[in-house]
């Protein structure tokens, strides 16, 4: 139970929005003795720009060198921009391997695992909060105690049953069996558990039951939650490289993006100029994700601790 | 949520039925209700979590070749591997980068966290900046890295036509390998910590600071006097997560040395996979998996019991 004391805790803490909306007090109470502090401050946000800029700096090389000519990909000193871009490295990178078949098989599988997930949390994290029913404290601390337990611990066994089914090389081995995630029970729990007994109240007066209650009340207020349970499962399954790694032996029909370009990079690692293209192809998808949703993300990140680790 | 209209079609009549009946016979439905909205989830958990836990155990006491049929063996497959040199290695390696990385992972994300105070102009930019790696594939990462790394990569290239010295071979030289790979995972890694450490600063109140402040405390007496205590079970948080998913690294050394030079850096969950899925003893991979697991369990049941000395709740 300890685990769940500190996720709830941590919940309680750090109200979401007090990191995203905070008002500056800039200037308004500044005593004179810090009179150098304004300096300070230009110098400490120029040093930061540059430990910005560092850390970025791989990511720009990746995307320098895919623009390059194959000659031009280790320079002394390293170069920006080669004597020509060459936007062709995107196409041939797809013509060498079937890269738009992995995007295509990473969003379906990624799509279909979070719909799911999605699903199956929001009616447990519903059950977990506000419906009362016996045995329901042991099942989620059982729930609780599962994100304890390593997935690498799981691949064998998890391997063995596919071969049992009869799914190795197949997408349901890539989707079913990481769709249902303690983590999506949880969010949803903590969610639903701040949403007023007064609802259910007034929805049972008007003579919905549990079942209409749910959809036309409870599920529309989930909404926000669901979103952050999306993002993190999206990029999960998007990201995910062991499991695929064990599981798809036919890359060229089940692989999804890490696996491809894992594949691609084992073939043709000496075009550096490809591999790059094909890196960029690979981020795209979760990096603009991570740039139109950032506030649903931080926010997930902050109450549950966990997302997608 | 493919599934949801048919249970709603099956559930619709006798909840309306139900809506006016005595509050204990309510309570009774409510039971039912309640075990049939977890009960997806929970069959689906157990299936694919609880069963393979289990499995996992029962299938390292067994020869379990990858083709053809088990045989129980006991605990042949632990003490196998207790005297192989390589999983000594390997879990010395797996050690060796878990103590660089955590602090080190920890250090950035704190620093940059407390850095990036409300006070800095578009603090929201520089943390959505510092979070990408998170959120690309790893594969991608490493194979980036793998190229910075290189002879005549950007960090080679970059220190000969500056200080005219060629930098060290980083992912062939043993010395620097598994560094090399500490660094990359630092990179990718720390924007989850750096974003709990950010809002949990943010929710220190403003009047504590000023107190300290007029105290005397500079920055650094009130970060660690005021600040520190108070974040700190956010802090014991972070350090237990990324322990346990440091012990889990896997794609890093995969990617970028394959685990070598030598096995100077292949790690716990590679030495599985090989076992597994290379050499196909199931039975052997699970017994490493399991003791993965137990380690696991031993580092977060010291950390809950070592907390107490540091953490402040409240």
């Amino acid at each position: 139970m300890s685990s769940q004391t500190i996720n709830s805790r941590a919940a309680r803490q750090h109200p979401p929005t007090s990191s995203l909306v905070t008002v500056n007090p800039r200037g308004l109470k500044r005593r004179p003795s810090k009179s150098g502090s304004r300096v300070r401050s230009v110098i400490s946000y120029v040093v930061l720009c540059l430990v910005a800029l560092a850390f970025i700096s791989p990511l720009v090389y990746m995307v320098a060198t895919s623009l390059k000519p194959a000659a031009e990909t280790f320079t002394t000193p390293p170069t920006l921009v080669g004597s020509a871009i060459r936007w062709e490295n995107y196409s041939e990178a797809f013509s060498y391997l079937p890269f738009g078949r992995f995007l295509l098989n990473g969003l379906f599988v990624a799509v279909i695992g979070t719909m799911i997930n999605m699903a199956v949390s929001v009616l447990s994290g519903y059950a977990f909060s506000r419906l009362r029913w016996k045995g329901r404290n042991v099942v989620f601390v059982l729930f609780l105690a599962t994100m304890m337990i390593p997935q690498d611990v799981l691949l064998i066994p998890l391997y063995v049953m596919m071969q049992g089914f009869g799914w190795v090389d197949s997408f349901q081995a890539l989707i079913i069996p990481f769709a249902f995630t303690a983590l999506g029970a949880f969010l949803c729990r903590q969610f639903f558990l701040t949403v007023p007994q007064e609802l259910d109240d007034a929805a049972r007066v008007d003579g919905a039951g549990v079942v209409k209650t749910f959809f036309h009340v409870m599920l529309p207020l989930a909404r926000p939650t669901l979103a952050v349970l999306a993002v993190f499962s999206f990029i999960a399954y998007w990201n995910s490289f062991l499991w695929p790694l064990i599981i798809i032996n036919d890359v060229n029909t089940y692989g999804t993006i890490p696996l491809g370009l894992q594949q691609f990079f084992g073939q043709q690692g000496s075009q550096w100029n490809l591999v790059m293209a094909a890196s960029v192809i690979s981020m795209l998808p979760t990096v603009l994700m991570l740039i139109l949703l950032q506030k649903h993300l931080i926010r997930g990140i902050v109450t549950s601790g966990l997302g997608g680790r | 949520m493919v599934t949801l209209p048919a249970a709603q079609a099956r559930a619709a009549r006798p909840s309306k039925r139900s809506a006016r009946v005595d509050p204990n016979a309510v309570h009774a439905r409510r039971s039912w209700w309640g075990l049939g909205f977890a009960s997806p989830h929970a069959i689906g958990l157990a299936l694919f979590t609880i069963v393979p836990i289990v499995a996992s155990l029962v299938i390292s006491l067994n020869n379990w070749p990858m083709l053809g049929s088990p045989t129980f063996v006991g605990f042949d497959n632990y003490s196998q591997l207790l005297a192989d040199p390589i999983f000594r290695t390997v879990i010395l390696n797996t050690t060796l980068f878990v103590i660089l990385y955590v602090p080190l992972n920890l250090i950035v994300s704190m620093g940059l966290a407390a850095w990036l105070s409300p006070k800095i102009k578009h603090r929201q930019i520089f943390r959505v900046l510092f979070f990408i790696p998170t959120v690309t594939p790893i594969v991608a990462n490493a194979v980036i890295w793998r190229m910075i790394y290189q002879p005549d990569g950007l960090i080679d290239a970059t220190m000969q036509s500056t200080i005219g010295v060629s930098a060290p071979n980083f992912l062939a030289d043993e010395n620097w390998a598994m560094l090399a790979i500490v660094a990359m995972s630092v990179w990718q890694g720390f924007g989850y910590n750096m974003l709990i450490f950010s809002a949990a600063l943010d929710s220190v109140p403003e009047s504590q600071l000023e107190a300290a402040e007029l105290d005397g405390a500079g920055a650094w007496t009130s970060f660690w006097k005021i600040k520190f205590p108070m974040i700190s079970p956010s802090i014991f948080f972070a350090a237990m997560m990324t322990l346990i998913t440091a012990f889990q690294v896997f794609a890093q050394p995969f990617i970028l040395t394959k685990g070598g030079p030598g096995s100077s850096t292949t790690t716990l969950v590679q030495f599985i996979y090989n076992q597994g899925f290379v050499f196909q003893q199931l039975g052997v991979a699970s017994a490493a998996a399991w003791v993965l697991f137990i380690i696991i369990l031993a580092i977060t049941a010291v950390q809950f019991l070592g907390q107490k000395k540091w953490v402040h709740y409240e």
